[in-house]
């Protein structure tokens, strides 16, 4: 006997559902990467979505070695990157008011793009990572490409790794504290430069992470361009925002929270047709329609706590 | 460690000055504290004692004069690198992080060491001094009471182990009974070897208390006090002021 749920909620609800959760879970990884950077730096880094497009052609150029030794070239060339960003970039703007910051870093994508275009051209490079984990696995009659299983276990265990650091290790403890009253922790002996450091190379190594699993896990990212991986940054940035950017879990909720939509909204939209919201077409329109509205009703954010916002936030 | 030069001050502080943009906060202030010695700091608001602090501290920077620390000039340094030199301070408002817990608050002055390991004992100690740290080590600190936070301020400051410690008003907004525990664990610490650079507006009180008291108006050290003028602090400091 099939009970009525289990009816309206088909096979192919299940599929779009997890589909959803992965891209959810992509954005809350690049949530956790921009949160981190500005809890301690107050920082909206823009140019993440560069580190991340770094690290995609690190894998891309690099797919005739061994896949464990190209991977571990993304890392460090990720990581050197987010390094020499700190030192020439972020650094010398310390104490900087947050628009110069914001326009410093912008300014920061634009010139790794153009280097990008000029170096590798505008036509995309195709990049599989992993082939095998494209492949589908039955779970209970759903079929799950594996590597949507792994990027919401991948999301689950940053996420946990990074809060058991921030709450359990004397760093994390130093990182909070710069976070809340940087003057303060100076005072007691805490060295900012080395913290503020410790959590740009954390959050690269999160963008070099992303790099890894965003061309499997999203379809049509496996061609690798200069401007690869900006449209996440632009959405997870909002989504940021729109969860609550003062907290590490709420803009992390936030990043999830559109990738979610997005993929709820792509699968259960009518795919053609004249109807306002066409999946492709207008899906756009329809996301950043709610933001409006969720931004209207919550100003301070989606998770934001509704009495002190300040709590707990890096 | 601080090499110690023989005779040298444990503070000593030369010719300081300070300037925000223009304004000149701190004219030429000279202090001097022996080791085991507590020296109060009094004198009306924008006189200066705050940024004497701050400058020794290096939380803003020197314009002129000079700093040493047993004998070693320490100006120029930043604060965390003051602090692992030997000094700490006790800020003014206490500036407990209220979103961290109480042991949070007081592990964070374990960064401002010298030495690593025995963390745990350190903390003991400071524990066994305010009690009311310990049993509250697990509630947000932004919970507790004036008194206690300024109680979590100090324990805070004596876990970086320094040589000297700077206070910035203490007793500032704490009730009497509550600033009688204050003075009193600044005895008990003493004890330790520490020695003490008070910062007060309760000028008599203050008096009575410390070894030697500096009065400071206009960025300047007008007179220096003794115990044994305590009573007489208001007269003498109205006289001189021509209040």
């Amino acid at each position: 006997m099939i009970s009525p749920l289990a009816e309206i909620f088909t096979a192919e609800h299940a599929q779009t559902f997890l589909d959803a959760v992965a891209l959810g879970s992509i954005y809350a990884l690049m949530a956790i990467g921009i949160g981190l950077v500005f809890g301690v730096l107050r920082l909206v880094n823009f140019a993440y979505g560069q580190l991340v497009m770094v690290g995609a052609y690190a894998l891309a150029l690099t797919q005739d070695v061994p896949i464990v030794l190209s991977i571990a070239l993304c890392f460090a060339v990720v990581l050197a990157f987010s390094l020499a960003m700190e030192l020439a970039v972020f650094r010398p703007l310390r104490g900087a008011s947050p628009t110069t910051m914001l326009v410093a870093t912008f300014a920061v994508s634009y010139l790794l793009q153009s280097i990008a275009l000029v170096r590798f051209g505008a036509i995309g490079r195709i990049l599989v990572v992993v082939p095998g984990l494209s492949q589908l696995v039955s779970v209970g009659g759903v079929h799950v490409r594996w590597i949507t299983i792994v990027t919401m276990l991948v999301a689950v265990t940053v996420f946990g790794s990074v809060t058991l650091f921030l709450t359990r290790t004397s760093v994390g403890l130093q990182m909070r504290a710069a976070s809340i009253d940087p003057g303060t922790a100076r005072l007691l002996g805490v060295r900012a430069n080395a913290v503020i450091t410790v959590a740009v190379l954390i959050s690269g190594a999160i963008a070099a992470i992303v790099a890894v699993l965003l061309p499997m896990a999203v379809p049509e990212r496996i061609l690798v361009t200069p401007d690869y991986a900006l449209r996440e940054t632009i959405i997870v940035l909002v989504g940021v925002v729109v969860g609550g950017i003062d907290r590490l879990l709420s803009a992390t909720l936030g990043g999830f929270a559109m990738g979610f939509v997005f993929g709820l909204l792509s699968g259960f939209l009518p795919s053609s047709g004249s109807w306002p919201f066409t999946s492709g077409v207008y899906l756009d329109s329809a996301v950043f329609m709610l933001v409006i509205v969720v931004l209207l009703l919550r100003p301070a954010g989606l998770f934001a706590r509704s009495r002190s916002a300040a709590v707990e936030r890096v | 460690m601080v090499a110690e030069a023989s005779g040298a001050p444990m503070l000593a502080v030369r010719g300081l000055e300070v300037r925000y943009g223009r304004v000149p906060a701190v004219r030429g202030v000279d202090l001097a504290l022996e080791r085991g010695e507590i020296v109060g700091l009094i004198g009306p608001n924008g006189a200066g004692k705050s940024t004497t602090l701050h400058a020794i501290m290096g939380a803003v920077p020197v314009s002129s004069g000079e700093i040493r620390l047993a004998g070693t000039a320490i100006q120029g340094r930043s604060p965390e690198q003051i602090v692992r030199s030997g000094i700490a301070l006790v800020p003014e408002g206490r500036r407990i992080f209220a979103e961290l817990t109480v042991e949070e608050n007081l592990r964070l002055g374990l960064c401002g060491r010298r030495v690593k390991g025995g963390e745990e004992d350190v903390l003991e100690r400071a524990y066994k001094l305010f009690p009311v740290v310990k049993e509250t080590r697990r509630r947000p600190a932004g919970l507790l009471s004036g008194g206690q936070q300024q109680q979590l301020a100090i324990g805070r400051a004596l876990v970086a182990e320094p040589d000297v410690l700077l206070l910035d008003e203490p007793s500032l907004g704490l009730a009497p009974t509550i600033v009688d525990a204050v003075f009193e664990a600044l005895r008990a610490i003493r004890e330790r070897g520490l020695t003490i650079l008070l910062v007060e507006q309760r000028a008599q009180r203050t008096v009575a208390f410390a070894d030697r008291t500096y009065v400071l108006a206009n960025g300047e050290v007008r007179m220096t006090l003794e115990p044994k003028d305590s009573d007489d602090t208001d007269r003498m400091i109205d006289a001189y002021f021509g209040a």
